[in-house]
């Protein structure tokens, strides 16, 4: 309601009849302002983006162009991706287990029911945010950098990248586990160690496996792009095809990608249901 | 055994569940604690082993006085003191097995406990208990695929592996169909007895408490109000323990009821097992 006065009896026809309206005038006023403003970030972020119509215009030619470039695949490159692979979905799953081992420990410290102090919950928010701000690329390079190009330093920015995910989640399953469990179990006597090892854990057994078979599965398709930066996998042989315009190469090399990421939702699924 | 001095216990809220209670239990008996919801009940027997911090007061138990000990020496405490629980607080994913051995975990090291490979001895006692409660056979099967009255006899178990020097037992019965209810309180009672064992058993239903208890203890508000033999409660004082209501048709089932259970009991050869025919034949399977 506003201050207008003549507002609280309502505003009438002139047959007498009383008009309903869904907002007041200042109100209206206000949300066409924000529409507005809205509609002018919009604006000002195309023309920042400094498009070249010509090529816009251009595209579904490229596009053409590209793709009789791309056609047809080189069937015969196909044994040779194998290998690439293969390395890809290694360092997918050791760099999955990675996170699973590193962010239990996190998640104690990340739920607010079994964190020490105010301290380490902090420290552990910490490690998450940090973990999942940085893109995969990112920690790939770091890590490529540190290790020297290759799976290892693959894997381990596979394992960093991901901590901050299961971490999270873990720590979320935590927070919501039945209390009297644990409280039956600390009531035996048992230290804090047993407690989480009998009342806890089992509890949030679902929750990791289904967590950390679901971060496998985004593994399986990070894993194959942090190549690119050097740091091993499938993604190394594309940024060469894609070096040499060998475009055939690169169909077959997406194919196989895809095939891959298929699959292994597949079974991250089967594996989730049999676990819960 | 048990003495309890002037436990007073204030949630942060502000709220004052305990008002200087004071008890002693000098031998093995079976106390029911009853009560409205809200007397503290509840608060009392936690406080015994210390899963609510108690605000004032001093707690003895043989002895040592559980009120000043350090938490790593309370741990090896509430290694004495069995606990059952209303809502039985199993560990659901576990098997029974683990259930009652998880009543051994202040025992043995991390890593036996983690890998399962308890003590022979332990494993003994295990299937020795489970037989006693009635679920002999049951030992693999899943903690959530039991019904309430099989839990509640996992979470009996579990206390009894403890060899506890005290019971303590919040609203066992709660949870449970008034048949099971009875079974379940008919057999802490002569476990309890079996092994003389002080058992403090929370209980809000008067007549299991009459029925089954060898002394009554009444609390209201945070305070201790009666603490007599159970043919001592008459109306007057539940009415002080509860409040006011029609109490004749309770305390007369329950002097009925408990006269039966005495004649069965006299009746059967080796003494006890009678009042528990229900669940000898029905858990077996």
């Amino acid at each position: 309601m506003t201050g207008d006065p003549s507002m609280a009896d309502g505003i009438y026809t002139p047959t007498g009849r009383r008009i309903w309206r869904r907002r007041s005038r200042p109100e209206t006023l206000r949300r066409f302002g924000l529409w507005l403003i809205g509609v002018m970030i919009v604006v000002w972020a195309i023309t920042g983006l400094n498009v070249h119509w010509p090529f816009v215009l251009d595209a579904p030619q490229q596009v053409a162009d590209l793709a009789g470039r791309m056609m047809p695949p080189a069937w015969s490159f196909t044994g040779e991706i194998v290998a690439p692979m293969i390395e890809t979905i290694n360092i997918a799953t050791l760099g999955t287990i990675l996170a699973c081992v590193l962010s239990i420990p996190v998640a104690l410290l990340a739920a607010q029911n079994t964190t020490l102090n105010r301290t380490t919950l902090w420290i552990a928010r910490v490690i998450v945010v940090t973990s999942r701000s940085i893109n995969e690329l990112v920690w790939a390079i770091i890590f490529a950098a540190i290790f020297g190009p290759g799976p290892l330093a693959g894997v381990i920015a596979i394992g960093i990248r991901s901590i901050g995910f299961t971490a999270k989640l873990i720590a979320e399953g935590i927070e919501e586990i039945d209390r009297g469990q644990v409280e039956a179990i600390a009531a035996t006597g048992a230290s804090r160690a047993k407690v989480i090892a009998y009342g806890i854990l089992p509890q949030i057994m679902p929750t990791i496996v289904g967590v950390v078979t679901f971060r496998w599965d985004i593994n399986i398709r990070q894993s194959s792009v942090i190549g690119l930066v050097g740091a091993g996998g499938i993604g190394i042989t594309l940024n060469s095809a894609m070096n040499l315009f060998n475009w055939p190469q690169v169909t077959i090399i997406l194919i196989a990608i895809f095939i891959v990421v298929m699959a292994s939702e597949w079974v991250s699924n089967l594996l989730r249901k049999q676990f819960t | 055994m048990l003495q309890v001095d002037k436990l007073t216990k204030t949630y942060p809220t502000g709220q004052k569940a305990l008002d200087a209670c004071s008890l002693k239990v000098e031998k093995s008996q079976v106390v029911a604690v009853i009560g409205p919801s809200g007397a503290g009940k509840s608060s009392f027997i936690r406080c015994i082993n210390r899963l609510v911090e108690p605000t004032e007061g001093q707690i003895w138990l043989d002895g040592s006085e559980v009120t000043a000990l350090a938490p790593d020496q309370m741990a090896k405490m509430r290694r004495h003191m069995g606990m059952i629980f209303q809502e039985y607080n199993l560990v659901e994913r576990l098997t029974v097995m683990e259930n009652v051995l998880s009543g051994r975990l202040g025992f043995v090291s991390f890593w036996q406990a983690f890998l399962r490979k308890f003590p022979q001895a332990d494993i003994d006692r295990a299937f020795d208990l489970l037989e006693r409660v009635g679920l002999a056979g049951y030992e693999n099967n899943r903690a959530d695929a039991l019904s309430g009255g099989q839990r509640q006899r996992v979470g009996i178990a579990r206390a009894l592996i403890q060899e506890p020097k005290i019971l303590l037992v919040d609203e066992p019965t709660s949870s449970l169909d008034p048949k099971t209810a009875r079974t379940i309180m008919g057999l802490i009672a002569e476990l309890a007895r079996e092994r003389g064992l002080p058992a403090l058993i929370n209980i809000h239903d008067v007549g299991l408490a009459l029925m089954f208890a060898e002394r009554v203890v009444g609390l209201s508000e945070g305070r201790i109000v009666f603490d007599g033999a159970p043919d001592e409660v008459d109306e007057q004082i539940l009415t002080r323990i509860f409040g006011e209501a029609d109490w004749r048709q309770t305390i007369r089932h329950a002097a009925e009821d408990a006269e039966a259970l005495e004649r069965r009991r006299a009746a059967a050869p080796d003494g006890g097992d009678g009042a528990e025919p229900a669940w000898q034949s029905g858990a077996a399977r």
